[in-house]
């Protein structure tokens, strides 16, 4: 090739013809860029959330001479939830020391006291839910409660489906060990559960506190 | 260098400065303990400034913001172990990202819909809007 010189020697083979395509499949590491596609369905899911934020921030102040959130909003229930959230972050945290110390039985510990709180936090929501529906604050009852349900109950929904989560990783660790694979399941759910932590934090900022402030 | 080498080079040369295996930061307790502490002092205040209404709610509204925004930085640090480093940058691009359209469009939700409140609501049955 006359121009051979001008390529890149990154592009070109032994005879100093160029490349246009590997001969073989480049060599990953399994699962090597996992945290950053699991990092980008986070914040992809945080655009969701940002959108329920936008339109309880748009409708929430719609009552329809409907309920208002301090007829509704019981602030030390709320409280009590926000606790269980952040208690199983932090003994979600220590499930992740024990793993990378591949201490299994201390780590299984940890995952199912932080699966005992996430169901505290679930329970103390539907029973909310349910003595809101009881006072006939249903969702179709005003434009306020549709975004309420909508942005508060796909918050319990995310955390329904790390419960079931947590349980199967659990089930996971149980049947083959601390393998990396279960490894890195682990550090993904535990983005997971950090993350929905944190849009709680928006929830009981902008939903619940600033309610009881109107 | 054979052949093989090069273009394994060639396709492989900008995950030079990758992770690969198992170096993520994981924190200690140390860190997770500092993390849990701010949050709790965090989260415990701007209740106890709802529940006792001891400030203006303006003032309290301002105040609860700038927790809560602080609340959700210590928690990115401190749980999600979040760095200008991790997965090469490519992580705080991301959430940059992110933030820009989240501000931009709740900000915008916000704004429009306002103004087409206060533009389009006859006068009459309205109470004073501040």
């Amino acid at each position: 090739m006359s121009h051979a010189s001008s390529l890149n020697p990154d592009y070109v083979d032994e005879a100093g013809r160029p490349i246009y395509h590997p001969v073989e499949e480049p060599h990953h590491p399994e699962g090597h860029s996992t945290m950053l596609g699991f990092w980008m369905y986070l914040m992809s899911d945080c655009l969701i959330f940002a959108m329920l934020f936008a339109v309880y921030a748009v409708i929430g102040g719609n009552y329809a001479a409907g309920p208002s959130p301090k007829d509704l909003f019981d602030l030390p229930l709320v409280a009590l939830n926000t606790s269980m959230l952040l208690l199983s972050s932090i003994t979600y945290g220590f499930a992740m020391l024990a793993m990378v110390k591949n201490r299994t039985a201390q780590m299984q510990t940890w995952l199912a006291i932080t699966g005992v709180f996430g169901l505290c936090f679930l329970g103390i929501e539907l029973y909310e839910f349910a003595h809101m529906i009881h006072l006939g604050a249903t969702p179709q009852r005003s434009g306020f409660l549709s975004a309420f349900f909508f942005l508060v109950g796909t918050h319990g929904l995310h955390v329904t489906f790390g419960c079931i989560w947590l349980v199967t990783l659990m089930v996971q660790v149980w049947r083959k060990g601390l393998i990396q694979a279960n490894k890195r399941r682990l550090m993904c759910l535990s983005l997971f559960w950090h993350f929905l932590d944190v849009i709680w934090i928006g929830v009981f900022t902008f939903v619940y506190l600033f309610g009881m402030l109107r | 260098m054979s052949a093989e080498a090069h273009n394994e080079h060639a396709v492989d040369h900008h995950h030079d400065d990758h992770h690969h295996g198992d170096d993520h930061d994981h924190g200690s307790f140390k860190t997770y303990m500092i993390g849990f502490l701010l949050s709790v002092v965090l989260t415990a205040i701007p209740f106890w400034l709802v529940m006792t209404e001891a400030l203006a709610p303006q003032t309290t509204g301002l105040i609860i913001t700038a927790f809560a925004v602080a609340q959700i930085i210590v928690h990115m640090i401190f749980f999600l172990h979040m760095n200008h480093r991790s997965e090469g940058g490519w992580n705080m691009l991301a959430l940059i990202f992110t933030i820009v359209v989240v501000v931009i469009a709740v900000a915008g939700s916000v704004w429009v819909m306002y103004h087409l409140n206060t533009n389009m609501m006859p006068v009459h049955d309205m109470q004073t809007m501040g």
